[in-house]
Order: C-alpha cells, then sequence, then structure tokens
C-alpha cells in the first residue's frame, strides 16, 4: 500500500476546528507512522473525540489538511469517503453496538452491507474469528442489553476488526471498567494490533492502559499536540503540564492556565 | 424582536435540516444495497400494527358524523341524504387526516425517539464508521414504507368509516339500510377517492421524514430524545393539517 516509505500512515497539518465560538482543535500537527500504536492522552473536553473523528472524516476541519496514505480527505467525495472508510476500525466508548441485533448480527454488519455480497457462511466464520480475537467465543446469539460494560466494548472491538482495517481507532477504551477489566482490555488491544499488525490510534485519559498499549504517547492539549514520544521518554519530559497530568495533581499549570491559547 | 427573529431563524434551521433529509433520501433511494428485508419490517410496522387504532379512529369518527348529521338534517328532513355526507367526508377528508394523526403520534415519534437513542448512543457514528450511510439505511426505508402503506391503511379507513356511519344510522336513528348505501355511494366519484389516498401518500411522507429527521438530528443525551419525540409528533402533526388545506386546495 505503501508507495513511500517515509511517508508517515496518517498525517495532519494545521488542523484548525471549532464550534461555535469554542476552539477545540487549533492548529494541530501529528504524524503516525504505519504499525504504530499510537495514544493520544489529554483531559475530558481536551478534544481526543475530535480528533479520531477528523482522522476518520466524520468531521472536516475548518483549516489544515488530513492526509491517509498521501490522500486529502478533503478531496473526497462523499461516496468515497465511505469507501475510504472501510480501510478504518474504529471502537466507541460504551460499544456503541446496534441494540436492535444479536452480537453476531453486528459483527456481520458491515460484511452484509458490503457489496460485492459475502455468502453468509462465510459471515458466520468470518464472526466466530473476529469473537474468539477478543476472546468472546460463543456470544453471537446474545443481544447488546445482555452483555457488561467490558464485553460491550469487546464485541465492539470484534465488529471494528470483521472488514480487516489498516487503521484501528479506540475511542476511550477503558474508560468507566473495573481495574481487572482495563487489564483485559488492554491485552486484546496488544493482541490485536500484533495479529493484525495495523496502525491503531488510542484516545485516553487512563495513565496505566496508555503505557500499557502504546508504542508512542502523544499529549493533547489546548487544541494541540504538546508532545509525541516513546513511552521511556514521554515519562521523563520536563514539561509542567505534562507533569501535572502524569502525576494525576489537581494544582497545576493545566489548571491554572486561561482557557484562551496561552502566551509564552 | 429579537426573541422573534432567534425563532424565526430555529424555524427555518429546522426546515432547512427536514429538506436536507428528504432530499438524501431522494438521493440514496436508488443506490444498492436495496434493503427489502427493513422496507417490509417498517411496513408491517406501521401498516399492520396500525390497523386497530386507525380503523378504530375511522369506525368512531363515522359513527360520530352520522349522529350529528342525522340531528341536523332531520331538522329539514332530509336525512335520506345522512349516508351521502357520511362517506364523502370520510373519504375526502377525515379518513385521511385523522388516520396521518394517528399514524405521526404512533409512527412518527417511534422514528424520532429509535433514531434519537441511536444517535446518543453513537449508533449513527458508527454506521457511518462501518462505511454505511446512516441515512440509506435507517431513513430510506422508513420514508417510504410510511409513504407506500398508508394510502392501503387509509383505504381500509375510508370502508370503515363508512361502515361505522351505517351501523349508528340503521342501528341507532332507524334509516333504511337500502336507501342509505345507495345514497352513500350516489354521489361519490372516483376523484373523491383517489385524492383522499393521494394526501394520505404525502402525509405519509411528511411523517416519516419529520421524525427521521428530529431523531437524525438529535443531542444532549435523553432529554434531547425526549425533545425529539415530542417534536417529531407536534411538527408532523402540524404538518399534516398545513399540508391537508393547501392539497384540498389545490385537488378540488
Amino acid at each position: 500500500m505503501t508507495n513511500n516509505p517515509n511517508r508517515p500512515k496518517i498525517r495532519l497539518r494545521g488542523v484548525y476546528k471549532s464550534f461555535g465560538t469554542k476552539t477545540v482543535l487549533d492548529g494541530l500537527d501529528l504524524d503516525i507512522e504505519e504499525g504504530e500504536s499510537l495514544v493520544v492522552l489529554g483531559g475530558s473536553g481536551s478534544g481526543k473525540s475530535v480528533l479520531l473523528k477528523h482522522i476518520i472524516g466524520l468531521l472536516q476541519p475548518d483549516q489544515g489538511t488530513v492526509e491517509v496514505d498521501g490522500v486529502d480527505l478533503s478531496t473526497l467525495g462523499s461516496r468515497e469517503l465511505i469507501d475510504f472508510r472501510r480501510r478504518f476500525g474504529m471502537s466507541f466508548q460504551e460499544g456503541a453496538l446496534f441494540d436492535s441485533m444479536t452480537v453476531g448480527q453486528n459483527i456481520g454488519f458491515p460484511l452484509q452491507r458490503s457489496r460485492p455480497r459475502v455468502g453468509a457462511a462465510k459471515i458466520e466464520a468470518r464472526v466466530r474469528e473476529c469473537l474468539e480475537l477478543v476472546g468472546l467465543e460463543g456470544i453471537d446469539d446474545r443481544m447488546p442489553s445482555e452483555l457488561s460494560g467490558g464485553m460491550r466494548r469487546r464485541v465492539g472491538f470484534a465488529r471494528a476488526i470483521a472488514m480487516e482495517p489498516e487503521i484501528l481507532l479506540f475511542d476511550e477504551p477503558t474508560t468507566g471498567l473495573d481495574p481487572v477489566m482495563t487489564a483485559v482490555i488492554d491485552e486484546v488491544i496488544n493482541s490485536l494490533n500484533r495479529r493484525l499488525g495495523s496502525t491503531a490510534i488510542t484516545i485516553t485519559h487512563d495513565l496505566t492502559s496508555a503505557f500499557r498499549i502504546a508504542d508512542r504517547v502523544a499529549m493533547l492539549y489546548q487544541g494541540k499536540i504538546l508532545a509525541a514520544e516513546d513511552p521511556e521518554a514521554f515519562r521523563q519530559l520536563e514539561d509542567p503540564r505534562i507533569r501535572q497530568f502524569l502525576a494525576g495533581r489537581a494544582e497545576g499549570p493545566l489548571t491554572t492556565e486561561p482557557p484562551a491559547p496561552a502566551t509564552p | 424582536m429579537a426573541g422573534m427573529l432567534r425563532s424565526v431563524e430555529s424555524f427555518l434551521e429546522e426546515l432547512g435540516r427536514t429538506a436536507q433529509i428528504f432530499f438524501r433520501v431522494l438521493r440514496w433511494t436508488l443506490r444498492p444495497p436495496y434493503d427489502w428485508e427493513q422496507l417490509l419490517t417498517q411496513m408491517v410496522r406501521v401498516g399492520v400494527q396500525s390497523l386497530p387504532v386507525v380503523l378504530l379512529t375511522a369506525f368512531f369518527t363515522g359513527g360520530v358524523m352520522a349522529l350529528q348529521i342525522f340531528t341536523v338534517l332531520a331538522r329539514f328532513g332530509a336525512e335520506n341524504y345522512v349516508g351521502s355526507i357520511v362517506g364523502l367526508a370520510m373519504v375526502r377528508e377525515l379518513a385521511a387526516v385523522l388516520g396521518a394523526l394517528m399514524i405521526a403520534g404512533r409512527c412518527g415519534s417511534a422514528m424520532g425517539a429509535e433514531i434519537g437513542a441511536m444517535r446518543v448512543t453513537q449508533q449513527i457514528d458508527a454506521l457511518e464508521v462501518l462505511a454505511t450511510d446512516p441515512v440509506h439505511y435507517l431513513v430510506v426505508p422508513r420514508v417510504w414504507a410510511t409513504t407506500l402503506v398508508l394510502p392501503l391503511l387509509i383505504a381500509l379507513a375510508d370502508a370503515v368509516g363508512i361502515f361505522g356511519g351505517y351501523v349508528v344510522s340503521v342501528m341507532v336513528m332507524g334509516a333504511n339500510p337500502s336507501t342509505y348505501l345507495d345514497l352513500t355511494f350516489r354521489f361519490m366519484e372516483l376523484n373523491d377517492i383517489t385524492s383522499g389516498l393521494v394526501k394520505a401518500a404525502v402525509f405519509g411522507l411528511l411523517i416519516s421524514t419529520i421524525g427521521c429527521a428530529k431523531g437524525f438530528y438529535t443531542d444532549r443525551g435523553a432529554e434531547g430524545v425526549g425533545r425529539s419525540t415530542t417534536a417529531a409528533v407536534v411538527t408532523g402533526s402540524i404538518a399534516v393539517l398545513i399540508f391537508n388545506f393547501f392539497l384540498t386546495k389545490l385537488m378540488f
């Protein structure tokens, strides 16, 4: 797929997005390499989800560009964009499973909708395979409402990988789960990344989880990426805002700085 | 003044959103994959499951019309014509409008709530991510199912309404059965019936498009879903009443 080894898989340049008077992304630059697992940290309401939605083309930047494999998303028409999304798998915070369908139908949904037609037996086999990959064999016939939060998310992962995407996006995969379930989810994410060799972007504010799954950690603050380093280097960073976030202190620059872009 | 401008603005915004959904429905209707199963499911939901409430409404409307008109016409000895008036009123006007209002309450609300709940639980985002246009998957089958099924439903309601008038006139008011039936159909033209059914189709299109649009643009969690559901019924019903006036003016 990649003909230029030096080009990042995903490249964001000067991405600016505001909703009404609220600036959410403020000239954000970020490169994501093929095959890496990047974790984006950030406080609640820091625009992490908005960032993910830009990468998958659910939102368009007011200014700046989002490129995937060198293709600028803003040049794609609405139908091209839909085809383009087949290369992505995304899991949502609470799973976002279709509650009118069984687990099996949820996972098989993208295959059911794809053209040319995929046979029922093939879909069933793929559903079983995906459930196995997330460690949930044999729950095809359950309804989403019968599942626990952790299971719902894993089914969400299974649905996200059903089409064998090149890029996986995880939106707060562990928020609201107990530590044991968090560890299980992290395991699943790691094993998916290993086995599928896909590029993965996870957004979270859960530090333990972040350092368990990341090849590289980035921090989003006031609409910009403060730093993006490998986990060890990230822990050593001197930036007081990152230090406060890592230490989880209530007092510090994150809580005292004015919400408007800070002047140095 | 500012408040008035504000409400004009939000009205136009709503109108624009609904129109946008409508055009997206048109654009996606003929594109594969065709989801016959969804279309059928929705037709059953709107058509079959609404039968009791729509037919009950028609029966009692026919009955009460007969009671009222009988009393009035009796004052100048024209009670033979009760059947004509009840029949014409049902097929031209009452079956379609009252039936559509029941459908707005029963199905428009359900569409607003269901799609709204999918919006706030990110299921609509999930559809888009799974390379499926949410309007194509959710709205197209609902809109066409309602538009196709409503005329059929109203045709039955016409018959049941006339029957309701007959039952009340003959059994309660003591009218002559064969005169009643004869006069019911003597002045009725095919155009009276078809115009009512055309109206029904337009009402179906309005109710479903508005219901789906309200659901589609839901925000702010559970409260938002409640608001969308209410708005689907209220806006749908008002649209039916307003369009009814202009369609009637246009067709007769």
